[in-house]
C-alpha cells in the first residue's frame, strides 16, 4: 500500500527519486567528525527558523509594544521562557557552528577546485549569520537594544558620502521611534532568512553536485585537468553511500548540538530584559551580546585617526578577502603544505578572544558605580587627607582611577602615585589634565585640589 | 541537471546504493553537465529564418512585458523601504519645563517627544537633552549622544564633565571634548523661552 503510494509519488513527481538519489549519493569514506560542522550549522538555523515562528506569534513588532510583548512571552506565556531560551542559544550555536564551519574549510583547502561556489555561497551564508545575529539582538527590544540601533547608525555614518542616508536608512527617520523596530523585524524574520534558504538551497545543491571534498592528502595537489577524474575513482574505490554511512555523525552531533542548546535554554535561559527601550533613561549601560562584545572592544581602542578605517575599510577588505579566497582554486590542499592556513586561522580566533576579554573587562568606560574609598583604605584621619579622599570619589577621580582595587581602569592606578609624582606634579597635572584625563581647573576649588593632592601624596 | 534528472538512473542502473553510486560516477566520468536529450520530434521548420526571428521576437516580447510588471510592483516597494530618505519630518518646539524650575548654573536632563511620534510609538518616541540654564533667560541644551557613536553620555556636577559609558569619551561643561574617542564636541540643540515655558527644537540624532 504504501510502497504503491510512493511508487505512484515518484512517477508523477521525482521526488522520491531525486531524495534517495541524494541521500545515497556516494562520499569519500574517510570523511570523518570534522564534516559535521556544516549540517549542525544547518540543523541550527532550522532550530532558529522553528523556535523564531512560535516566537514571532506572540511577539508585536511594535516601538511602543515590543517590550511589553517580550515580558509576556518570557513571564507568562507557556513554555515562552523557554522558547526565548532556545532562540538565545540557538543563535549562539549558529554563530559558532558556521565559524567551525568556515575555519574547516579554510583549513582543509575544500574551497578549491570545482567547489569555488560552494565557498562563495557560504561565506555569503556568513555574512546573513551576522546579520540575523545582529538584527535579532535588536529585536529584544530593551534600552540596550534602542541604544544598538543608534551606535549601528553612528558607524554606518562614517561612510563616506552616503553615511548620512545609510544611518537614516537604519533608523528609519530622524530619531528611534516608531518606525525604527517594525523594519528591523521584516529584516530579521522574512526578508535575511529568505535569502538563507535561497543560499542554502544553492549550497547544498553544490554539494551534491561535487560531491563534498575528500579529506586532504599531502602530495596530492588539485589539478585542474584530472581532480574530477580522480574524486570519481575514489569515490568508485572507496565511496560509501552518504545515508547512513555519514549521516550519522551528522544527526548524532546535530542532536547533540539541539541537547545543549536546550539545556542551556532551561539552566541558564534567555538573556533578561533591560530597562524599557525609552531614549531619555540616560542610566545606561549598552553591550552588544557576546557574539558582537569583540567588536565592541575594538571600537573603544581604535585611535581616533583609525576609526573610519577600521569601521569602514576593514569590513570591506574581510568581505573582499572573504569572496577572492577561491581564486587561488589549486595545488595543494594539506594544511602541512599551507601551514599560514592554519595561521590565519588561529590568529583571528585570538584576535577576537583577545578583544574579547578586553570587552568584557572594558577598562576605557569609567566606573560609575565604584563607592567611597573605605576608611581603612583611606588609612588616616588628618581632616585634609579624609575629605581628599572624600573628593576624589565626589569628583569622579575615582571614575577612572583606582585605589587598593576600587575604582576605574581607565586611568592609571593611584594606589602608589606618591611614589612616582611629587605633590607639584599632581597639582600640575589636575588642574590641566594630561592625554585622555580632562583638566579639573575650572571645577576644583583652591582648597579641594589642596586636599585631593594631600590625599594622594599619602598614597606611597 | 543530472542529479534532478534521476528517472533517468532509476532506468538505467536500477535501484540500491551500489547502483546509485555507478550511476553517479558515470555522469561524473563524461561531462558534468550531460545534454538534455533532444527532442523526439523536431519542429520541422526549426531553422527556418521566419521562425528564428519570430522567436527573438517572441524572447524579447516576454522579457520586456516581466520587466515592466516587475518595475510596477519593484519600483514602489524601493521608494516605500527607502522613504526615510526621501520624507524629512518637521522640526518641532517642545516645551520641557517652566523657566523658574530650572537654578542658574544646573545642568539637569530635560525629556521631550520627538518630532513625529506615532500612535505606537510609545516610550521610544521620547528623547532626552542635558539642559543648562545660563542666565536669567538663555539656555543651553546639549545632545545626549556622544558624537564618537551615539552613546548616552551623562553628566556628572561636581568634576562638571560629561561621561560617556560606552567608550570613554568625556566632554567638558560647554561640551567640548575632555578625552577619549570622541572626534568632535556634544551637539547641541536650538532653545529659546515662549510663554514662560523653556522650549526645544526637536533635532535628529547627531550623525558625525
Amino acid at each position: 500500500m504504501i510502497k504503491q503510494f510512493l511508487v505512484w509519488l515518484d512517477d508523477r513527481s521525482g521526488v522520491v527519486t531525486w531524495t534517495r538519489h541524494a541521500l545515497e549519493h556516494p562520499v569519500p569514506r574517510k570523511a570523518g567528525w570534522w564534516y559535521v560542522f556544516g549540517s549542525a550549522t544547518f540543523i541550527a538555523f532550522m532550530l532558529q527558523v522553528v523556535t523564531g515562528i512560535a516566537l514571532a506569534t506572540a511577539y508585536v513588532p511594535s516601538s511602543g509594544d515590543a517590550y511589553e510583548s517580550l515580558r509576556f512571552i518570557t513571564e507568562q506565556a507557556l513554555l515562552g521562557r523557554f522558547l526565548r531560551g532556545l532562540h538565545y542559544f540557538g543563535a549562539s550555536a549558529m554563530v559558532v557552528l558556521i565559524g567551525i564551519h568556515v575555519a574547516r574549510v579554510y583549513v582543509m583547502g575544500a574551497y578549491k577546485f570545482p567547489r569555488e561556489l560552494n565557498w562563495l555561497t557560504g561565506a555569503l551564508l556568513l555574512l546573513l549569520t551576522l546579520a540575523l545575529a545582529f538584527t535579532g539582538q535588536l529585536l529584544r527590544w530593551d534600552q540596550t537594544a534602542v541604544w544598538s540601533v543608534i551606535v549601528a547608525a553612528a558607524q554606518a555614518g562614517r561612510m563616506p558620502f552616503v553615511g548620512g542616508d545609510l544611518a537614516r536608512f537604519i533608523l528609519a527617520g530622524d530619531t528611534v521611534g516608531g518606525t525604527t523596530l517594525s523594519r528591523f523585524f521584516a529584516f530579521h524574520v522574512f526578508f535575511l532568512p529568505a535569502l538563507v534558504f535561497l543560499l542554502v538551497g544553492l549550497h547544498l545543491w553544490l554539494v551534491l553536485k561535487h560531491g563534498i571534498s575528500e579529506p586532504p592528502e599531502l602530495g596530492n595537489p588539485v589539478d585542474k585537468a584530472t581532480y574530477r577524474e580522480r574524486y570519481a575513482e575514489l569515490l568508485r574505490r572507496d565511496g560509501v553511500p552518504f545515508w547512513p554511512d555519514a549521516a550519522w555523525r551528522d544527526a548524532v552531533f546535530g542532536a547533540a548540538v539541539v541537547s545543549v542548546v536546550a539545556l542551556l535554554a532551561v539552566v541558564v535561559g534567555p538573556p533578561g530584559l533591560g530597562a524599557p527601550p525609552d531614549p531619555s533613561l540616560l542610566e545606561a549601560y549598552p553591550r552588544p551580546d557576546w557574539y558582537f562584545l569583540w567588536y565592541f572592544a575594538v571600537l573603544a581602542m581604535t585611535p581616533q585617526h583609525l576609526e573610519t578605517v577600521v569601521i569602514i575599510v576593514a569590513p570591506l577588505v574581510f568581505g573582499a578577502v572573504l569572496l577572492l579566497t577561491p581564486v587561488f582554486n589549486t595545488g595543494e590542499r594539506s594544511v602541512q603544505r599551507r601551514p599560514w592556513a592554519a595561521i590565519v586561522v588561529l590568529l583571528i580566533v585570538s584576535i577576537i578572544a583577545a578583544f574579547w576579554f578586553a570587552g568584557e573587562r572594558a577598562p576605557w568606560s569609567p566606573d560609575f558605580g565604584a563607592k567611597p574609598l573605605a576608611a581603612a583604605t583611606v588609612g588616616d584621619s588628618s581632616t585634609a587627607v579624609v575629605t581628599g579622599a572624600k573628593l576624589f570619589h565626589e569628583k569622579g577621580c575615582e571614575f577612572c582611577h583606582a585605589i587598593g582595587g576600587q575604582g576605574g581602569k581607565r586611568g592609571p592606578d593611584l594606589t602608589l602615585v606618591a611614589s612616582r609624582m611629587s605633590p607639584l606634579e599632581m597639582v600640575g597635572r589636575i588642574t590641566n589634565g594630561g592625554p585622555n584625563m580632562p583638566a579639573y581647573v575650572s571645577s576644583l576649588t583652591q582648597e579641594e585640589l589642596d586636599a585631593i593632592v594631600a590625599f594622594l601624596a599619602t598614597r606611597k | 541537471m543530472p542529479l534532478v534528472a534521476g528517472a533517468g538512473y532509476v532506468g538505467r542502473a536500477g535501484f540500491g546504493p551500489r547502483a546509485f553510486l555507478i550511476s553517479l560516477t558515470e555522469r561524473r566520468m563524461d561531462r558534468p553537465a550531460s545534454p538534455e536529450p533532444a527532442s523526439p520530434t523536431p519542429t520541422p521548420a526549426a531553422d527556418d529564418p521566419r521562425t528564428l526571428e519570430r522567436r527573438r521576437f517572441l524572447s524579447r516580447l516576454s522579457i520586456a512585458v516581466s520587466s515592466v510588471a516587475a518595475a510596477l510592483v519593484g519600483v514602489p516597494v524601493i521608494g516605500f523601504l527607502i522613504s526615510p530618505l526621501t520624507q524629512r519630518s518637521p522640526r518641532q518646539w517642545r516645551p520641557v519645563g517652566s523657566v523658574d524650575q530650572f537654578r542658574i548654573g544646573e545642568t539637569v536632563s530635560v525629556t521631550f517627544e520627538d518630532a513625529s511620534p506615532l500612535p505606537w510609538s510609545g516610550v521610544s518616541a521620547r528623547t532626552a537633552a542635558w539642559l543648562r540654564r545660563e542666565n536669567e533667560s538663555t539656555f543651553t541644551a546639549f545632545s545626549v549622544n556622544c558624537t564618537h557613536l551615539g552613546c548616552p553620555v551623562r553628566w556628572f556636577a561636581e568634576p562638571k564633565l560629561f561621561l560617556c559609558p560606552c567608550h570613554g569619551g568625556v566632554y567638558n561643561a560647554d561640551g567640548s571634548v575632555a578625552a577619549g574617542p570622541p572626534p568632535k564636541a556634544l551637539g547641541r540643540y536650538p532653545t529659546r523661552v515662549r510663554s514662560g515655558q523653556v522650549e526645544i527644537l526637536t533635532s535628529p540624532i547627531p550623525i558625525t
